[in-house]
């Protein structure tokens, strides 16, 4: 092996060394090395194992389509499976191992799968484990589950970390008039001209450096280039990706801010997800250098003509001594020059007939040799090459030749512009038969491509295709109206001949076009012959383009190779869908900060403080953040709630009820609305009285249940429910502006300008009249049930006090705007208190509502009508409203119907659970003929009761013995069914 | 990314906005048949192509929108507000 580090040029720079560890070997490269490069110029070479045979895989390319150095950086929970070494930066202190192998990537004991590779063809796992379709398939089902374990463990490419993401990612947002992709040659000619006509560019660059291919270029400044794009006032991002193009010319950028550190640091995240909104895009994604398929292909000491130029001219890396390059086309002949300056020896075999004079004229006056109608055959080696064995062309057949010694095989099968953005827009690329590849179709998106992803290989072209790029969005954009004209695409002076695979009559060979996944060229002929002829069928039968270079290197070897086996062109073969990302983004950038508890908004009561400082223990209940229960030194949930709701019960108890929708409904049309809303009546209702309503759907399903406080002849205040509050809000909106914009209604959402209390029990009454500065105000006679008062707390705080009940007692809901939350709270605490009241959580409010068989979200899912929910009497036959005509089609007026229904324990000392299946005596079975939706252990009954819903209502089922079923708790309890009022039936203590 | 052009706030993401229906739909009155009501609540048209759709500014001016909308494409070749008297009056201003 025979790479090494020149001591002059490149972009490297040697004033700073940096260590890096390679599975534990401490060796040193230098600032602007990639680790790829900095492995190669230490003779590393065999970098990666591939994925199904565990060969040895070196390096293939210089870029992100890297397909054999794939490596896993960091550790612990900074561990980062399948980076492709070739685009990884290095940096002090970076550590990297091989993976897929087992002791380490030099010495794989899963090379033994190579020997008995021929069983391990296209579609192999599915044959073998899966059964044969379709008469084992229940059986073939079971055989995969148990062998998936294992084959999963010696298939992985590396393996996550299993911590927690340690590092933290941001979401950013930006706007300009023109996004320029890739800052190659053509896409800094746009940027510049697009800038110098006064337009707002952002130039985005994946790489560390900027310059595209001026990087592999020999004296190319990065600086000089820096400071003119700044001059022109271009944003330049670096380390960079657009992964993404979206609807409305929204591109998707993954900016890698400190994978090229060791450490995090606080200031920054570790990796932004950018949403850029531009108004044209520039796409100078540049193309990517093709493979050619021929036996051993993938043995190291094997990469593309133009990785090597790179890694010569960028990283002043010779990666070889006696170097064999095979080409079809002009553009390895400079970097043939190249090597050969730098002290290598070089021989270029050539699959055309004939090349440019000039061109082999200076190639030859440099010292190399070439042959025509040539190319290899099989590369030998067994851990990395030193022989190819050669095979010439004579009338259209290859025939095998002799062996040539060489330590590096340099390969160009051609060249694929990079077309994966405008596939993201369904933009279908076009097969060109002269340059063999796949160039940008018609399309009517504004996106310009320019350079070599449009097919333009010469450099001045590019630049010149740049420049009319820049000026074509100037005219479109408006600010500059010149002519301009796209070179057209090609320029190799000799034309390039399409080879794909160098195959010779009677010799098998084993050659591959994937090489992360192991699809060799017999693959395809396989899936030919088992009849996956479709791109997508191919690509999935045999994994081809699925690894983590996505295709870029094989995919075109393999969609030719199929049109040869269906005697088709290629255009008619097509080209399988590049779906974002182009390259792989973390999951975490796509979180961004959205994390544990910032995962979804949190919101708070004006008490919420209060609360936690009484003790409250917390639940979620939407976004909302609610008491559950208020435990009193080491009680547990079941002994607290039960206690509150006796209490409660008993004397008086307080619960927050903040968290409830709440609209203000306004204008000389208010009644009017209600009225069509409301299945129930709302015309007469007279001022200073609230009602409570059900909503219906169109579909005359119930929406959601509420009251609606009459404050005035054109004012109202409506309740909802906590989690259909925002629903409500916009079903309402929708009504008046697009259904009935003749009414005259205003809605304001004040659900976070008030604050709410529930005070219940017995004691109620007299708890809130001593804080009021006018008691009398909610006497039986001043506010009997559903009566509602404008009036003052004793420390002058404005309230709305409604006699309104959910739990069967005697009970008034306050309101204050919010600010006076705690005030009034302190206020009414302390006189409660004094009465041997007590707070209430959330747990003991649904004790409450159980008892009296009130329904809440559990019941009313969506599901539920009206009169299943034992509410029929609430839906008028006097007027029409929302769901009035669509309740009454048969389906759901079915005696059979689940109703609502109460349920007991028919042993009164145990219990069931919500969720469980209500079934027959003796028929414990599928859907049963009901459910249980909601349970709670009931202070006044002393025993456990539900609710729930049970085909034909209580009606048919009384008296008779059910079972609650509970598959998944795997238990059976006798229950037995009652009326849903299960306590207090004729409601005289909410009258009283 | 869709991006659609409010007539109150410019114009801004999709993600402000919450999709709706199809903006075509005349519904009945409220007295009106069982059926005409199945027939304006359960029927759509699978549209490829422009199609008139509503949108609600949700996390904006929260005005319910009619947005001509291509469904192939995400094209969108018109908005406007939803609610007749305001859209005629925002024409005319034009
Ligand atoms: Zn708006």
């Amino acid at each position: 092996m025979t790479a090494k580090r020149l001591n002059k040029g490149g972009q490297i720079d040697r004033s700073k060394k940096l260590n890096f560890y390679w599975d534990n070997k401490n060796f040193q490269g230098y600032q602007n090395d990639t680790l790829a490069s900095a492995l190669l110029a230490n003779n590393q070479t065999i970098i990666g194992r591939s994925f199904k045979y565990h060969r040895p895989r070196g390096i293939m390319s210089a870029g992100v389509e890297e397909s054999g150095a794939l490596v896993t950086i960091g550790k612990g929970k900074y561990r980062d499976p399948n980076v492709r070494a070739t685009s990884q930066e290095l940096y002090e202190g970076i550590t990297a191992y091989g993976q897929n192998a087992f002791p380490n990537v030099r010495y794989d004991l899963g090379f033994i799968n190579s020997m008995f590779s021929s069983f391990l063809s296209a579609g192999f796992y599915y044959k073998t484990f899966m059964g044969i379709p379709p008469f084992e398939w229940g059986r073939g089902t079971k055989i995969w589950m148990f062998y998936e374990y294992f084959i999963r463990k010696a298939a992985g490419m590396g393996s996550a970390s299993r911590k927690p993401d340690p590092d933290k990612y941001e979401h950013a947002h930006d706007f300009c008039d023109v996004l320029v992709v890739g800052s190659g040659p053509a896409g800094i000619e746009s940027a510049l001209e697009a800038a110098q006509n006064d337009l707002d560019v952002i130039l985005v660059e994946q790489d560390f450096q900027l310059g595209g291919d001026l990087l592999n270029q020999e004296g190319f400044i990065e600086k000089e280039l820096i400071e003119k794009l700044h001059q022109a006032g271009v944003k330049v991002m670096l380390r960079t990706t657009a992964f993404g193009l979206y609807d409305n010319s929204v591109a998707g950028l993954l900016e890698r801010v400190e994978d090229n550190y060791e450490e995090s640091f606080k200031e920054t995240p570790r990796q932004r997800f950018w949403t850029i909104r531009s108004k044209q895009t520039i796409l100078a994604t540049g193309a990517i250098e093709r493979h050619i398929a021929f036996g051993n292909n993938d043995v190291p000491g094997i990469m593309t003509a133009n990785a090597a130029k790179s890694y010569l001219n960028r990283f002043a890396v010779l990666p070889g001594k006696n170097v064999i390059i095979s080409t079809n086309n002009d553009s390895v002949y400079d970097t043939a020059i190249a090597l050969l300056k730098s002290g290598a020896d070089v021989q270029v075999i050539d699959s055309r007939s004939e090349i440019d004079k000039h061109i082999s004229k200076i190639f030859l006056q440099n010292g190399g040799t070439f042959q025509l109608n040539s190319a290899p055959f099989k590369a030998k080696g067994a851990r990395h090459i030193n022989k190819v064995q050669l095979a010439s062309l004579k009338d259209n057949t290859w025939s095998v030749q002799g062996k040539e010694n060489c330590d590096l095989l340099l390969l160009s099968g051609g060249w694929s512009p990079v077309l994966h953005l405008l596939s993201h827009r369904k933009i279908k690329a076009e097969w060109n038969n002269e340059n063999a590849c796949f160039l940008p179709g018609k399309h009517d998106e504004p996106i310009t491509v320019v350079g070599s992803a449009a097919g333009v290989w010469d450099n001045n072209n590019c630049i010149e295709s740049g420049k009319a790029g820049g000026l074509k969005v100037s005219k479109l954009l408006g600010k500059k109206n010149q002519n301009f004209s796209f070179p057209v695409p090609g320029g190799w002076k000799k034309a390039l001949k399409p080879i794909y695979e160098i195959k010779c009559k009677n010799q098998k060979t084993k050659s591959f076009i994937d090489f992360q996944h192991d699809v060799t060229t017999s693959d395809i002929r396989l899936a030919h012959q088992e009849g996956f002829i479709s791109v997508e069928h191919l690509k999935r039968y045999t994994t081809l383009g699925m690894a983590n270079d996505q295709g870029k290197i094989g995919n075109i070897i393999g969609i030719a190779l199929m049109a040869e086996l269906l005697n088709k062109k290629i255009q008619e073969v097509g080209t399988t869908t590049f779906r974002p990302p182009y390259t792989p983004i973390s999951i975490g950038s796509l979180a961004g900060r959205n994390v544990g508890d910032h995962f979804r908004p949190l919101r708070k009561s004006p008490l919420h403080d209060w609360n936690l400082n009484q003790g409250a223990v917390m639940i979620e209940a939407g976004l909302w953040q609610r008491p559950w229960y208020f435990p009193k030194e080491k009680e547990t949930i079941s002994e607290a709630y039960v206690r509150e709701a006796e209490t409660t019960r008993k004397s008086v108890g307080i619960c927050d009820v903040t968290s409830l929708g709440k609209i203000f409904i306004q204008g000389p049309d208010a009644t009017e609305l209600l009225n069509r809303i409301y299945t129930n009546p709302f015309a007469k209702l007279p001022i200073g009285k609230a009602r409570y309503g059900i909503m219906l759907r169109d579909d005359g399903l119930v929406m959601d249940d509420g009251t609606s406080w009459r404050l005035s002849e054109n004012d109202y205040f409506m309740t909802t429910s906590t989690t259909q509050a925002a629903k409500v809000m916009a079903w309402l909106e929708e009504l008046l502006q697009i259904r009935w914009s003749d009414l005259k209604v205003h809605l304001t959402s004040v659900s976070e300008q008030w604050c709410g209390i529930s005070v219940a029990g017995p004691k109620s009454r007299e708890t809130i009249s001593t804080c009021l500065e006018n008691p009398e105000i909610i006497d039986n006679e001043n506010l009997p049930f559903m009566g509602v008062v404008e009036t003052k707390l004793i420390t002058n705080i404005p309230c709305r006090i409604a006699r309104i009940s959910f739990s069967g007692e005697m009970a008034f809901e306050i309101y204050v705007p919010s600010e006076f939350g705690e005030p009034m709270m302190e206020i009414i605490w302390k006189k409660a208190k004094s009465l041997n009241g007590c707070l209430y959580g959330l747990e003991a409010l649904g004790a409450l509502r159980i008892e009296k068989g009130h329904v809440t979200g559990a019941e009313l899912d969506g599901r539920v009508t009206i009169d299943d929910a034992g509410l029929g009497k609430m839906a008028s036959t006097k007027k029409s409203y929302i769901g009035s005509a669509m309740r009454k089609r048969g389906v759901l007026n079915d005696n059979n119907r689940e109703k609502l229904v109460g349920i007991f324990p028919k042993d009164k000392n145990t219990t069931f659970d919500a969720g469980a299946i209500i079934c027959e005596l003796e028929n414990i079975k599928g859907y049963g003929i009901g459910r249980i939706t909601s349970v709670t252990h009931s202070p006044e009954l002393g025993h456990w009761i539900g609710l729930g819903f049970v085909s034909g209502g209580y009606e048919k089922w009384k008296n008779k013995t059910t079972i609650a079923s509970d598959p998944i708790r795997n238990k059976n309890v006798e229950v037995e069914i009652v009326s849903p009022h299960m306590i207090d039936p004729e409601g005289g203590r909410m009258h009283g | 990314m869709i991006r659609i052009k409010c007539p109150f706030c410019g114009e801004r993401d999709h993600s402000e906005f919450t999709y709706g229906g199809d903006g075509s739909i005349k519904y009945p009155e409220l007295d009106a048949s069982i059926k005409e009501w199945v027939q304006a609540i359960f029927f759509r048209e699978n549209i490829c192509g422009m199609q008139v759709e509503t949108w609600h500014h949700s996390s904006g001016c929260r005005m319910w929108l009619k947005v001509e909308r291509d469904t192939l494409t995400h094209e969108i070749k018109s908005v406007e507000a939803a609610h007749d008297g305001l859209a005629k009056l925002l024409r005319r201003k034009q």
